[in-house]
This record gives C-alpha cells, sequence and structure tokens, in this order.
C-alpha cells in the first residue's frame, strides 16, 4: 500500500469522529503551544538582556573597590576603600589598550530645584564618561575638564531626575539645583537610556565632577569605581587581565592573597544574566515539556479505545488481505497525524499568544525557527512513541477473534 | 475416473486441536474431502460440530495442527502469516454473517477495500472493477451510499460485492443469511447462485440451517469433527423461483 493510501485512510477514520479528534488534538495543540510560547518568552529575554548590553557602552571594562570575597568579611562592591584616583591615573598611564577612563565617586543626596525635590544618585565622574557609555546628552553638554580641575559646581541631569524636577521637556540648563543645601549649576541633561545590565535605572542620578564630589560632598579620598573602555573588542580580556596585574602590584599583593578589587567585563556581567534567565528558562520548558508528554499520553489512550473499538474493522481488514504490518502502519499513521496536525495548530497557536504577549504585556518575545521545527519533531515523536503500543496491539489480533469481537 | 481438472480445494487428513489449559478440544480430527471449481457446496452441523474451524482452516485465516490443504494444488498449510494474507487477498472472498462493513464509508469504497491491499491496482481501475462487482450484485445504483443509509439485504450485497472484487478463487460465506429476514435470505441466495451459474463462481457455504444448505448443489454435514455425510442436494432450491412467486414486496 503506498503512503499516500495509508495516510488518506488515516485520516478518513480520523474525520469519521471530529468531535474526539479534536478534543484528542487539543492536548497536543496545548503541549506544542505552551513549549513555543515559553521558548519565545526565553529568547525575547535573552535578546533584550543582549540590547541592554549593547546600549550600556563597547568595550566595557569596570574596575570596583573591593571584592566579594574579601577576608572574611564580605562587602559589597565599591564599599572599601582600596582605589584611589592614583590608582585610575597608573591605569589610563601605564596600559596600552586603554582608550577611555572615568574615576567614579558615588553618593546619595536629596536634590531640591525650585518646589520640587528628589532623592537619587550622585554620580561623581570623569569628562570621558560620555564617551565610553557613546552617550549624547539630550540639553547643554557635559562638563569640562576645567570644571574637574577646580571642582566645579556643575551638574549633568539624568533623564528621570529632569522630569521630576522641571517636567518634561524642559531645558533647565542654567537653572540652579540644591545638592545638600549646596547649589549646583544645571550644565546638561543626558538622553533617556533605561535599564542598566544589572538592573538600575541608569536615567535616575546627576552626573557631577568626581573632584566635586570628594572636596565639597562627601568628603572621601578614596575612589568607589573605576569605568575603562578597552580600544577595540578583542583588547577587552587582555586589557583586563593588565588591570588586575597593575592594581595587585600597587596594592602590594603577594601571591595567592585574594585580590582587593573586581575587574570586570561587560561579557562577564552578561554572562550572569544569562545564566539566570537560562535556568529559568529550562524551568519554564520542562514544565511545557511536561504538558507535551500529557498530550501524548492523551493520544495513546484514544488510540486504545479506538483500536478496542474497531476490533471488528481490523479483523475485516485481516481477512482481505491485510498484512500485520498493514494495520500496524495504519494506527501508526492515525497517532502521528494527529500529533503532527495537533502540532501544527499548536505552532500556529504559540506564535499567536506570543505576539499577544508582546503586544498587551510589552515582554519581548521571539519565536525561532530552531524551536518552531524543534516543536514540529518533538509533535511526530510524540506521535510515533504513544502511537507505537496501540498499533502493535492493533496489529497482534487474531483475525479470527477480531472477527468475531462484540 | 474421467480426466476432470485440477480440484480448486484439496484437504488431507486435516487435523485441528486447540490446547485451553489443561484440556484439549479436538476440532478436526481428519478431515479429507476435494472440491471441483464451480461448486456450490454447503458445509452444515450442528455447533461445535468443527465447521467454523474447517473455514477459517480454508478461508487461511488458520493453519491446520496437521493435515495438508492444496489451495488450487498449492499447499498453503505450512505459509507464514504475510503469505497468508496475500492469498486471503487474492484467492478467498470472505462473506459474513455481520457484513461487516465499515461504517459512515460508501458502498463503493467498501468494495474498493480489498484491493488497497494488493499493491498495484490503480484508482481508476480500482473505481472501475469496483462498479461492477456492485453492478453484478443489483446495487449499480448504490455506490455513493454509506451502510446505514442501506437495508440488511442490500448492505449483504456489498458484502458480496467486496468478496468478488478481486476474482478469488472461491467465496466462503460464514452464515450469510444469519441477520436476515426469510425473503431476503432467499435474494442473498439468489445472488449466490446467480455467480455460481452466471460467472461459474466456486462457493462454500457455511450454515446450520438446512432449508439453505438446500439451495447448494453438494452438502457436507460436519459432526464431532469428522465429515459424517456428503450428499449432492437431492431438492435443490432455485431461489430465483421462490422470489418469483412470492408476493411483491416493497422492499425496505
Amino acid at each position: 500500500m503506498s503512503v499516500f493510501m495509508i495516510f488518506r485512510i488515516a485520516f478518513k477514520s480520523l474525520g469519521r469522529n471530529k468531535l474526539r479528534t479534536a478534543l484528542t488534538m487539543l492536548g497536543m495543540i496545548i503541549g506544542v503551544a505552551a513549549v513555543i510560547t515559553v521558548v519565545a518568552l526565553g529568547q525575547g529575554a535573552q535578546e533584550s538582556i543582549e540590547t541592554q548590553i549593547r546600549a550600556a557602552g563597547t568595550n566595557l571594562i569596570t574596575v570596583n573597590a573591593g571584592n566579594f570575597n574579601m577576608g572574611g568579611v564580605r562587602q559589597g562592591q565599591g564599599a572599601s576603600n582600596t582605589l584611589t584616583v592614583e590608582d585610575s591615573r597608573a591605569i589610563r598611564h601605564e596600559i596600552l589598550g586603554v582608550q577611555f577612563l572615568a574615576p567614579g565617586v558615588n553618593t546619595r543626596a536629596q536634590v531640591i530645584a525650585g518646589n520640587q525635590n528628589w532623592q537619587t544618585r550622585i554620580q561623581g565622574t570623569d569628562v570621558d564618561l560620555p564617551l565610553i557609555r557613546a552617550w549624547p546628552a539630550k540639553y547643554g553638554g557635559f562638563f569640562t575638564p576645567q570644571d574637574v580641575s577646580s571642582a566645579a559646581k556643575v551638574a549633568v541631569l539624568g533623564g528621570v531626575v529632569t522630569e521630576t524636577l522641571f517636567g518634561e521637556e524642559v531645558d533647565p540648563v542654567g537653572q540652579i539645583i540644591r545638592i545638600r543645601n549646596q547649589p549646583f549649576k544645571v550644565v546638561g541633561v543626558m538622553t533617556k537610556k533605561g535599564q542598566a545590565a544589572m538592573g538600575e535605572d541608569q536615567d535616575d542620578a546627576i552626573f557631577v565632577p568626581y573632584t566635586t564630589v570628594q572636596k565639597k560632598l562627601s568628603g572621601q579620598q578614596h575612589i568607589n569605581n573605576i569605568t575603562i573602555s578597552a580600544q577595540s573588542a578583542n583588547q577587552v580580556g587582555n586589557t583586563a587581565d593588565q588591570i588586575a596585574m597593575l592594581l595587585r602590584s600597587r596594592h602590594n599583593l603577594l601571591p595567592g592573597d585574594t585580590d582587593d578589587f573586581m575587574v570586570r567585563t561587560l561579557e562577564e556581567m552578561a554572562s550572569v544574566r544569562s545564566e539566570a534567565t537560562k535556568t529559568m528558562r529550562a524551568l519554564l520548558a520542562s514544565i511545557a515539556g511536561v504538558s507535551l508528554v500529557v498530550g501524548g499520553i492523551g493520544i495513546m489512550n484514544i488510540m486504545l479505545v479506538s483500536v478496542t473499538e474497531r476490533t471488528r474493522e481490523i479483523g475485516l481488514r485481516l481477512a482481505i488481505g491485510a498484512r500485520g504490518s498493514d494495520v500496524l502502519l495504519q494506527f501508526l499513521v492515525e497517532a502521528v497525524a494527529l500529533s503532527l496536525v495537533g502540532g501544527a495548530f499548536g505552532i500556529g497557536l504559540g506564535f499567536g499568544v506570543s505576539n499577544g504577549l508582546t503586544r498587551v504585556l510589552e515582554w519581548p518575545t521571539f519565536v525561532s525557527p530552531d524551536a518552531v521545527a524543534v516543536a514540529f519533531g518533538v509533535a511526530a515523536a510524540t506521535g510515533v512513541f504513544f502511537g507505537f503500543y496501540p498499533a502493535r496491539k492493533a496489529s497482534g489480533l487474531d483475525p479470527i477473534e477480531a472477527l468475531r469481537y462484540e | 475416473m474421467h480426466v476432470s481438472t485440477m480440484p480448486v480445494i484439496a484437504t488431507q487428513d486435516l487435523v485441528k486441536t486447540y490446547h485451553l489449559g489443561e484440556v484439549q478440544v479436538r476440532a478436526l480430527r481428519g478431515v479429507t474431502v476435494s472440491l471441483d471449481p464451480g461448486e456450490f457446496v454447503a458445509v452444515t452441523g450442528p455447533s461445535g460440530s468443527g465447521k467454523s474451524t474447517f473455514m477459517h482452516i480454508l478461508g487461511c485465516l488458520d493453519r491446520p495442527t496437521s493435515g495438508k490443504y492444496f489451495l488450487e494444488g498449492r499447499d498453503v498449510s505450512r505459509l507464514s502469516k504475510d503469505e497468508l494474507a496475500a492469498i486471503r487477498n487474492r484467492k478467498i472472498g470472505f462473506v459474513f454473517q455481520g457484513f461487516n462493513l465499515l461504517p459512515r464509508t460508501t458502498a463503493l469504497e467498501n468494495v474498493e477495500l480489498p484491493m488497497l491491499y494488493n499493491g498495484g491496482v490503480r484508482t481508476a481501475e480500482r473505481h472501475k472493477r469496483a462498479r461492477a462487482a456492485l453492478e453484478a450484485v443489483g446495487l449499480a445504483d448504490r455506490t455513493a451510499h454509506y451502510p446505514n443509509q442501506l437495508s440488511g439485504g442490500q448492505q449483504q450485497r456489498v458484502a458480496i460485492a467486496r468478496a468478488l472484487v478481486s476474482s478469488p478463487s472461491i467465496i466462503l460465506a460464514d452464515e450469510p443469511t444469519g441477520n436476515l429476514d426469510s425473503r431476503t435470505s432467499v435474494e442473498v441466495m439468489d445472488i449466490f447462485q446467480m455467480l455460481n451459474i452466471e460467472h461459474s463462481l466456486t462457493v462454500i457455504l457455511i450454515t446450520h440451517e438446512h432449508d439453505i444448505a438446500e439451495y447448494a448443489t453438494r452438502i457436507i454435514t460436519f459432526r464431532d469433527g469428522r465429515i459424517v455425510q456428503d450428499r449432492p442436494a437431492d431438492s435443490r432450491r432455485i431461489a430465483k423461483r421462490e422470489l418469483a412467486a412470492m408476493p411483491v414486496e416493497e422492499s425496505v
């Protein structure tokens, strides 16, 4: 019997009981749709992380004071006073791969402008920061090297801060704001950049010269971090290693001592986030996979019922010359047809749900062709796997017994 | 002994023993018989006489425990399952008591069924042969009907057409009138007699009803797994004549 004939017979017998066929398929449809949707969500999350990483700046290296694992006392990054302005100067002058560099001194403060006030991050930094982060100003510009050397009271506002203090679409350049009761002149406003790779809102900050923070605001001599960009992408790793070596020798660390700083590249930070989403994705995908198995069991169940119901039909087919293998193939193809058609509908539904999630909840989703191919393949495999037992049962029937079956 | 054509069926000392746990059931205890082409044979006997087992072996649905069975001169008693399936497909046409038509499948498609398992028959050829078979049983105008739209007699005629369609060596009819009323039974027997006479088809009719057996040309009686009587039908009933004599009814 030709393959075409076998498929025709299978679809015909599935067509004889449409409601049951549809209900059996439903299990498959839901299973496949769940897998497609979950994978699409995972892919979407991955893509959006990558977009954020790219937005953070290219070839980025950060050095934070202190280390998670330093001594017995675990401290947050940037909390210790192991980094100095001299360290950052040494890095700038001694390491060739460094393109831009900005020491960072952070504090938090209440900011007042007119009758508005806002608690935000005060980020002391250097003139290189917009270059490192590829971050243009919306109004005005960044502060100048003269501002840094004179520890001038000038401020560049993040998008969120501007909107809170002055309102949307207002150019506040030239206005005076008060930080810890000291007047600062607004010289610029940054464009909005959104969430950073580690989750903080980059627009909820005020940028001032790091010297200003040290001398006028917090009084601290050490710096919290250094933001660096390497000259090219393939120099990032090498440059990071050289920075670590330089700092170890400057801090007089012996071999075997733990670093009292942390040098990290953007790739590392990205991979931490990806690991987390990967775990989540695997968990969700396995839950979706379970529903696929349940769908498969549904098919097996209905095929077993169908074999029992059609015992006389099987007996007749055997009597008029069907071989055991013909009957096996017929029932196997029926099961595979159920799972494949169900799988096809499931892929459609998965597409729809993914799009709906993106549209209504604004969750990023991406249905990859790979996921569709895998889902379809798994659906077919499920059909074969769960269809085989009932089909073998059918093909093993004794024609005499089967013909007598009431 | 005159020179005759080769018998279509010849058995030598057929024995069939079933093992039901500890108990041995000797369904056939040595059956030797020979049937010529074109014979219309009725096999009768009470239930448990072994006639059903005999039919299963003749129909290649079962194999004898010992003894030999020649179908058109070929020993088929030791063939494999798949070989038997091929023999059933090409050499044997079955007609059952319960019609065994596929539901929700047209008469034409039901008749085409055996040809689906016979490799090389093309679709056009299949339709043509199935139509011819339905015509032969007088159902040319019912090809597109579903079984549930046909009367019992018509359904059995579809089943006969299905048995005919691959031009088998023998037609095996197992209680074909068991589910039919008497008039319809006569109609069905008329079809068998017509096929036997006009198409010289060999028909083997298994029945426990003596009056139905009388439509055959030869009656073989089984008892306790043996043939106890093998005689020509001395007062053969002719279905066509009986139908003509019956009062005209609206067919159901």
